[in-house]
């Protein structure tokens, strides 16, 4: 692991005292359950960051995935008593499958097409989400779902779940990052930069993109079970098209051409979302809106973009 | 001696224009050889067909007798086909070293668990990958900036990337598509030395080329076609002086003698 060793050290760091800083300023009290939520969205995010930002495909349709995990997880625990590790797994073994029925035909799409192929696959969950009363409880979902826990001890208390979260979102950059930086990950910008000439210097481009779409899938489904295991609560209202639509907003602010810009720009909207523009009530759409108009005209690279750019000034001025 | 490459029947069509008409030729291993023709004469389309970027309505092509008509382009590339593009098509975002490095995409193996979990067998393929790019690089002289954004070069350098990923495949042929365009007389002598030094490193060249200077001077063998026709074939001497090609391609008032 030479490479980003002091990105990762910084971000372990920053993780470690967090929680130390919420405990002693009691003004942001509850900040650590709003990390627990941006460390679920980054899981989403990662995955979609190397889909849209790597391979450079689109998709309008990831919280599908995070529902089908969150669901899957949640039904067969509540209903069929399943231990939630395994229930987690299902999900993730049914998000791949349904990513590959999926992707087979709609990764043939290309820019706005594959936008709406994939937002129609998404609408198409939440309906199901909707109507499958019997099993999804409908529009008003169910409760009692069980926490998570190693024999024992239960993950229930905002501490323990944001080292699990964050564990695992520690876990899932670390994949990425080793596959950015491999062949695979190679392959992958290739596809985003010349498909033809990808494919011309052996690159099985279908190949390659289907299995991207189903490894971002996977990332949204574990996220999704994490999320239920947190709440104990799920309804449809968490998978619906504007979730998507926030997923890729994240990727976008914080810097398409980097995971770390989608952990930033997840950790950052999280609290924009859940924090600072709740007196907005219903407008914060506007706002988002605004912002995502900002950064695409003045900030295409994302906030990460941002310290070269202040560097390559500098170096002008000089 | 056996054929490294053999079309036999190609024929193109779109709508309406028929682009190629039952194209046959061989291509010998160890060849220099030359797709010459006027504008639109279908030089590319067939590049095309050989590479499966484009699927030929007839016909068929063999590599080293084998049939490689139903292989998709990434099957030929791991078959021994690879190929430079008419108009650059480098990889702009990706530095000049990773642009290589894909080109090691079909001779390595690791897959996605390995390369996430970073195995063992994954960093010692890798290291031998990067090795493998870097001889490339050395061998068309762009050593010294493997860290630039691909983009960033100037035209003959891009050029030059792009074969130097078309070998990092290590392919039995490689085609190239106009490789002069765009070159000063300079990069143009730099070039015809390393498609001589290709050759000579056991690579079998065919290429299309508008500069008549560079394809008379390097190529053992040319193919002339014209609307889609094969014309004439043979060695540069004859080509020149063959009455069709004359009339086709060159015109009829020049005076060939100083070509």
């Amino acid at each position: 692991m030479g490479y980003e060793k002091k990105k990762i050290l910084c971000l372990i760091l920053f993780l470690v005292i967090f929680p130390v800083l919420v405990n002693y300023i009691p003004a942001i009290s509850n900040y650590l359950e709003v990390m627990i939520f941006a460390g679920i969205f980054c899981l989403v995010t990662i995955g979609l960051s190397l889909l849209m930002g790597y391979a450079g495909q689109i998709s309008l349709g990831h919280a599908a995935f995070l529902g089908i995990g969150a669901y899957s997880s949640g039904i067969l625990t509540t209903k069929f008593g399943l231990s939630p590790w395994l229930g987690i797994l299902a999900g993730v073994a049914l998000s791949s499958a349904i990513a590959v029925v999926v992707g087979i035909p709609s990764l043939k799409l290309k820019g706005h097409y594959l936008a709406m192929a994939t937002l129609g696959f998404g609408e198409i969950v939440f309906i199901v989400f909707n109507e499958e009363v019997d099993l999804t409880g409908g529009p008003s979902g169910f409760a009692d779902i069980p926490y998570l826990h190693i024999g024992s001890f239960e993950f229930t208390s905002e501490l323990t779940y944001y080292i699990l979260v964050w564990s695992v979102v520690l876990i899932g950059l670390f994949f990425a990052l080793n596959l950015i930086h491999s062949r695979v990950g190679r392959a992958w910008k290739a596809i985003h930069g010349n498909e033809l000439a990808a494919e011309a210097m052996g690159v099985p481009t279908s190949k390659y993109k289907l299995k991207i779409f189903v490894l971002s899938s996977i990332y949204a489904s574990i996220a999704g079970s994490l999320y239920t295991h947190y709440i104990c609560f799920l309804n449809p209202s968490s998978f619906d098209l504007f979730w998507s639509i926030k997923f890729v907003m994240m990727v976008i602010v914080g810097g398409m051409n980097s995971v770390w810009g989608a952990i930033i720009g997840t950790v950052l909207l999280t609290y924009l979302g859940n924090e600072w523009l709740t007196a907005f009530k219903h407008f914060d759409v506007l706002v988002y809106g605004f912002i995502l108009l900002l950064i695409t005209m003045f900030l295409p690279g994302g906030i990460v973009s941002l310290p070269e750019i202040l560097k390559s000034k500098r170096t002008i001025t000089r | 001696m056996e054929p490294l490459l053999e079309t036999t029947g190609i024929t193109k069509h779109f709508g309406g224009i028929q682009a190629l008409n039952d194209i046959t030729f061989k291509v010998r291993p160890g060849q220099i050889k030359a797709i010459i023709g006027p504008n639109g004469a279908g030089k590319t389309t067939l590049f095309n067909c050989i590479s499966g970027v484009l699927k030929a309505d007839k016909g068929d092509i063999k590599l080293n007798g084998q049939s490689i008509t139903g292989f998709p382009p990434h099957k030929r590339a791991q078959a021994g086909i690879s190929r430079t593009f008419q108009n650059v098509a480098i990889f702009p975002e990706m530095t000049v070293l990773e642009n290589v490095l894909v080109g090691r995409h079909c001779r390595s193996r690791c897959e996605m668990l390995q390369a996430g979990f970073r195995t063992r067998s994954m960093r010692n393929e890798e290291r031998e990958i990067v090795e493998k790019a870097w001889n490339f690089l050395e061998f068309v002289g762009l050593e010294n900036q493997t860290e630039k954004r691909a983009g960033e070069l100037p035209l003959g350098d891009q050029r030059l990337l792009e074969i130097a990923r078309a070998l990092a495949t290590e392919p039995k042929i490689v085609l190239l598509d106009e490789p002069a365009g765009g070159l000063n007389t300079k990069e143009t002598e730099r070039l015809a030395e390393l498609i001589h030094q290709i050759r000579d490193s056991g690579i079998t060249v065919l290429l299309v080329e508008h500069d008549m200077n560079l394809v008379m001077d390097i190529s053992d063998e040319i193919l002339v076609i014209n609307f889609g026709e094969r014309l004439a074939e043979g060695n540069p001497k004859s080509i020149k002086s063959n009455p069709d090609v004359i009339n086709a391609y060159l015109g009829e008032d020049i005076d060939y003698s100083d070509l």
